[in-house]
């Protein structure tokens, strides 16, 4: 690795003499030169190809910007390329010296940059916030560096199709002692990046019992989980917590190790396995980030018994205030948008929309309220049991009954999952729908959403970033028989069951927050504040 | 792992040398004196201070190939107070040896009341114990409106518990067996006026006066572990175990018991003769080693079934014919002898011409020249004569007391 470096500041300097006569190529140039020099080094050094390709991999990436970008795990999946790329130059060039360049012909020089191009193309959705193509020289970018203080982000993207990925994800798994869950069945084509387990096939089954490697207290949340009896992302937010207190608990610092350092690691493999049962939601993963934070900046001086306790209290802070109290200043809010004689629309079951519904209720205001629900989740009748509880009047239909109802109506309220950084709004799948149809019939669509739910991410479709539910919860069983029984054997049949979808903020009138009341566009504004905050 | 035992099977676990390769748990074996009587609750109060989380109690009979994953989850996903395993019952087929006559079952059969998923266990009762007939409480049948009641069911005594049951079981001392008496209140309590917030009106049940104590202590254990974020969390999930009713998830009961009814596989408990002996007629699918023990010596002219299994360290010698039978360790068999579905323990010696058919030999006994045995069951070092003819005979030394 120290030979290329060096090799490569030599060749720079010669490259910077070429600049004005090849312009574009220049970089490309560069390239070769260190393919080249790759490849005769590789003939004398004994080491693994893998390592020379993604030593120069991150040689080449650091060599255009001054940053040094952690290397993604999406690098490997470059690296094969490039490996195919490095190949592809023939022997004779393999020996020679640097400066023999001329001396290749142009139908090499012209395969080198299609296989050049492969890479940049294959690398490019893969590398997120890295400086993207090298031709973008030494310039470094503003985002990366503003976001390097705040701690890294959990992967989100999931690439089930491409092999390599998946090997590096079973190798992580494999080190940290957690089974791997096999994909069910066959995924539709467009969706077929994405995990597809089995509701049958629980993870606790390549456990042992009791659980060794993972504490108890996670395994049982990783199983709620995945049986969905811990649903919505509030509830498995505040799950996810109780479980860490709990953790924090029990945790005994080993000797010689920092309890700030190594409680983090002991973290890790918690949130794999979580990860395996069911894929994390946004709130989950801002609220594991808060928690990683608070346990780096603990003092080393701190005592144990100190440090777990300001731990707890740092949890039970973190839920009442960006929770419960943030459900109250919302609910504020929105039954000041609430007037009597409303129609309100609701889709599905979203604890804050509900509670704003009851605490209206209380308050007097007269309302009544259509419940929508869709296959195959029918969580619209958890919601309905909720607020008839409460004593609101309510009507239920199912999703297709949505444009027939929609003329009473006189406000849409929507929870939302997430809120994504360009204002889309990720939530339950089918809520586009709504918000589609409302927007037709020019009825305001209110998303209500706490903070703690906004998310870096962008996205403006529903496929590349995704859940894959049971296909099997799509089966429905009417006078004991049951149609789709068979799904699996039909060869040109495949189940989709999706979870969410995002809504483009064209449709949305207004996000109610913690915060206030703010518009869609303002969501990348809160963000914003979020991080000079933290 | 620990294991509550007598002095006397700890000395031979100890000898045993299959034990110590091929059991990989960390056993912690903990004696109880032999004379007294206790029960399966008994043992675990007397082990309470070892007790630091929730267990897994099972009995050292059963044999089973379930996954035990089925029912841990059941514990785990609920978080239920009691989880336990149940398989449908088999007719024994095989003719028990040193029986006369057809036993009453019928006297001893369980009622157990399901809810529609199957999994729920909302009554449980020994027939014993219902002497007027089977009375259902109104709050039972106003919370899961539909009930399936099965009685072909045998329990496989495999319970997880919370911990909070077994400090239960350390100041009620009046429980003596898990089975008969825990298990059953348990389930009774799941919907009793204290352990609910709702008000209940039939109240039938005498044995509720009694257990007050028990009430108050169990409630305590039971409602203090209900942390609020816990039930914050399942305030903001969307779901619900049954639909149809008002009620919030579980009925806003804390108390749950749960069941896993295995449909397929095997599940012995061999504390009753006929499972013994049925369990053995199955053993050589059950292993995966081979039928015949290495170390065993046996000759070429003799018959040896497939579905036998012979242990270690066997002299079979030539003309002899085993068949369906399970030899132990360091047996003798002399020239033409023919065992039939027979289990013959360690130690054991059968001299020539033996004929040896649906019987149980103990260890170290020794079996004369010639003798007939039919359906017996010999104990432990006898002697048979030569030439002797037994048929459905229990040959048992004074000192020694068999049960069947």
């Amino acid at each position: 690795m120290a030979d290329s470096g060096v090799t490569d500041g030599a060749e720079r300097k010669e490259d910077i003499t070429r600049v004005k006569n090849e312009g574009k190529e220049l970089s490309k140039e560069e390239k070769q030169r260190l393919r080249k020099e790759k490849k005769s080094q590789k003939k004398n050094k004994e080491k693994k190809d893998e390592q020379d390709a993604l030593a120069s991999e991150r040689e080449k990436n650091c060599a255009p910007s001054t940053l040094s970008q952690p290397a993604a795990h999406k690098e490997p999946a470059a690296s094969p390329p490039v490996q195919a790329a490095v190949s592809e130059p023939p022997a004779p060039a393999a020996g020679a010296p640097p400066a023999d360049k001329p001396a290749k012909s142009k139908a090499e020089l012209k395969a080198e940059r299609r296989a050049r191009q492969e890479t940049e193309r294959a690398s490019k959705p893969g590398k997120k916030g890295d400086p993207g193509p090298q031709s973008t020289a030494g310039k470094p970018k503003a985002p990366p560096s503003e976001l390097q203080p705040v701690v890294k982000r959990l992967p989100e993207h999931v690439q089930v199709d491409n092999p390599e990925v998946l090997k590096k994800l079973a190798k992580k798994l494999e080190r940290q002692q957690i089974p791997l869950r096999s994909d069910y069945g066959y995924k539709v084509s467009l969706f077929s990046h994405l995990h597809q387990y089995s509701r049958k096939a629980p993870l606790t089954q390549q456990l042992s019992i009791p659980s060794t490697v993972i504490h108890p207290v996670i395994v049982r949340l990783g199983l709620q989980y995945s049986q969905g009896i811990v649903a919505g992302s509030n509830a498995r937010s505040v799950a996810l917590l109780h479980a860490f207190k709990q953790v924090i608990r029990d945790y005994v610092t080993p000797p010689n190790e920092e309890l700030s350092r190594d409680m983090v690691n002991k973290l890790k493999p918690y949130i794999s396995f979580l990860n395996q049962c069911r894929p994390l939601s946004a709130s989950m993963g801002n609220a594991i980030k808060y928690i990683k934070k608070e346990i780096s900046n603990i003092p080393s001086q701190c005592k144990e018994e100190e440090a777990k306790t300001k731990l707890q209290a740092c949890i039970d802070r973190y839920i009442r205030e960006k929770i419960v109290l943030a459900a109250k200043a919302i609910s504020k809010y929105a039954i000041e948008k609430i007037s009597d004689g409303d129609v309100i629309l609701v889709y599905g079951c979203s604890s804050l929309v509900n509670h704003i519904l009851c605490e209206a209720s209380e308050k007097r205001r007269k309302f009544r309220v259509i419940v929508v629900d869709s296959r195959p989740r029918l969580e619209g009748r958890e919601a309905l049991r909720r607020l008839v509880k409460h004593g609101i009047s309510c009507t239920y239909v199912l999703i297709s009954a949505l444009s027939y109802v929609l003329p009473e109506v006189s406000k849409v309220f929507l929870g939302a999952h997430a809120l994504l950084a360009n204002g889309y709004v990720m939530s339950r799948v089918g809520t586009s729908q709504i918000a589609l149809v409302a927007k037709a019939f020019n009825v305001p669509v209110l998303v209500c959403c706490e903070t703690y739910k906004f998310c870096e991410r962008v996205q403006t479709d529903s496929f590349v970033s995704n859940e894959l539910d049971d296909p099997d919860d799509l089966m429905v069983t009417r006078k004991g028989k049951t149609q789709l029984e068979g799904w699996q054997q039909v060869s040109q049949l495949g189940l989709l069951n999706l979870v969410y979808d995002v809504t483009p903020p064209d449709f949305v009138d207004l996000v109610i927050t913690d915060l206030g009341m703010i518009p869609c566009t303002s969501v990348p504004v809160v963000l914003r504040v979020k991080n000079v905050d933290q | 792992v620990i294991v509550i035992t007598t002095k006397e099977v700890q000395k031979m676990m100890s000898t045993d040398p299959k034990m110590k390769l091929e059991v990989k748990m960390k056993l912690d074996v903990v004696c109880i004196p032999e004379d007294t009587d206790m029960g399966t609750a008994d043992a675990l109060r007397h082990i309470q201070q070892k007790i630091k989380t929730d267990i897994l109690v099972m009995s050292c009979d059963l044999i089973t190939d379930a996954a035990l994953h089925e029912v841990v989850d059941l514990f785990r996903a609920h978080n239920s107070t009691l989880a336990m395993m149940m398989s449908k019952a088999h007719e024994f087929t095989e003719t028990v040896p040193g029986q006369k006559g057809k036993k009453k079952t019928a006297e001893q059969r369980d009622f157990v009341g399901v809810d529609e998923s199957g999994k729920r266990l909302l009554f449980m009762a020994n027939e014993a114990d219902l002497e007027e007939g089977l009375s259902i409480r109104k709050s039972i049948m106003r919370k899961h409106p539909r009930m399936h009641i099965k009685t072909g069911l045998v329990d496989a005594h495999l319970y997880c518990l919370k911990k909070s049951v077994v400090d239960f079981l350390a100041e009620n001392k009046s429980i003596s067996s898990i089975r008969g008496e825990l298990v059953p209140y348990l389930v009774r309590k799941q919907f009793s006026k204290a352990a609910n917030s709702q008000t209940t009106k039939d109240e039938a049940d005498e044995q509720s006066q009694k257990h007050k104590d028990g009430n108050v202590n169990l409630d305590l254990h039971i409602l203090s572990r209900d942390e609020p974020l816990l039930q914050l969390a399942q305030d903001y999930s969307c779901w619900n175990d049954h639909r149809g009713d008002m009620s919030d998830a579980y009925h806003g009961g804390t108390l749950r018991c749960y069941v896993h009814i295995m449909e397929q596989g095997l599940c012995y408990r061999v504390n009753t003769l006929a499972a013994y002996i049925e369990a053995n007629r199955l053993a050589p699918k059950l292993f995966e080693e081979p039928a015949v023990h290495p170390s065993a010596v046996v000759s070429e002219r003799c018959l040896i079934g497939s579905d036998s299994i012979i242990g270690a360290g066997g002299q079979i010698a030539e003309k002899t014919s085993i068949k369906r039978s399970t030899i132990g360790n360091s047996v003798t068999v002399k020239e033409k002898v023919k065992v039939t579905n027979s289990i013959v323990m360690h130690g054991v010696t059968i001299e020539e011409g033996c004929n040896i058919q649906g019987s149980v030999i103990c260890s170290n006994a020794v079996i004369g020249r010639g003798a007939d045995l039919k359906y017996c069951l010999v104990g432990n070092g006898q002697r048979i004569e030569p030439e002797a003819e037994r048929t459905n005979e229990v040959i048992v030394g004074s000192d020694q007391l068999m049960e069947i």
